[in-house]
């Protein structure tokens, strides 16, 4: 299990790929989400 | 015109568009989720080590979906903001503003991943050679529509000089495709083409049309949530 999350020693170039983009999907959700309640759409 | 004709322009009313844009947003959300966790679960654990550049390739199931995605999505908007000069049709407008912000998301990914999967195997986290450059452009030309569209108060204005923008930008997306071709760059050729057999593992292969499938759908559900933002906050 730590052997996959150390990805080969390159868990930072991986996961920091992967944590970033989907940390920006889920904030562009969140964000219109918010503007989809205060349109009423 | 007789009733027998087909309409070409039912759905180009925001008003009768707004309720299938709600139905295909929940239909492509729930694919973009399914194909996304398959994606995923073959990119990271049934993928084999790449033998060269061992677990850091495994960037490649984010960066190139993103990548063709933030070209992908710049085409549809020029082609929505063109019809929309052509025809002066109100909900073509609407499309290419709400596919704008996630066109630009997706670009700023693919420079993000790049640039993490560029220092372990190139050993530099940016280069300016022409395939990166270009992308870049890319963004700015996703920043350059947005400003423009929401600093113009009157609307058909703002949408006139942003759909010019965006069609003039479209040069840029052949530069980005051919420039691995027609400069000497850091960056690699493409794995995957239209004219020759893929140069990759079949696992490898599959986790990546996954993930750009489960993006694609990712990209319509947001823009089809997004275009009925437009059409309520339109209709004030």
């Amino acid at each position: 299990m730590s052997e996959f999350f150390a990805m080969g020693g390159y868990a930072f170039y991986v996961w920091g790929s992967y944590g970033v983009t989907f940390a920006l999907l889920a904030l562009e959700v969140v964000f219109l989400l918010k503007r989809k309640r205060e349109a009423k759409a | 015109m007789t009733t027998q004709e087909i309409r070409w322009f039912w759905y180009a009313s925001p008003q009768t568009f707004f309720p299938l844009a709600g139905s295909i947003a929940r239909v492509a959300g729930v694919l973009a989720a399914v194909l996304a966790v398959a994606g995923l679960y073959i990119g990271l654990l049934v993928a084999p080590t790449d033998a060269q550049q061992g677990e850091a390739y495994r960037i490649i199931f984010i960066h190139v979906p993103a990548a063709w995605m933030s070209m992908f999505i710049y085409v549809v908007m020029a082609f929505w903001s063109a019809i929309g000069l052509a025809m002066n049709t109100r909900l073509s407008a609407m499309m290419a503003r709400a596919l704008a912000p996630t066109g630009a998301l997706f670009t700023f990914i693919a420079l993000w991943t790049g640039s993490l999967w560029g220092r372990p195997t190139w050993g530099t986290w940016w280069v300016w050679d022409a395939r990166l450059t270009s992308e870049l452009i890319l963004l700015f030309l996703y920043f350059g529509f947005m400003a423009l569209t929401a600093s113009i108060d009157d609307r058909r204005r703002a949408d006139r000089a942003g759909a010019l923008l965006a069609i003039v930008g479209v040069v840029n997306i052949p530069i980005i495709y051919y420039s691995v071709q027609w400069w000497n760059t850091l960056h690699q050729g493409a794995s995957v083409s239209f004219t020759k057999a893929p140069s990759m593992a079949a696992a490898m292969l599959t986790g990546m049309l996954l993930m750009a499938l489960a993006f694609w759908m990712y990209s319509i559900a947001v823009a089809m949530v997004r275009v009925r933002c437009e059409i309520v906050e339109e209709g004030r």
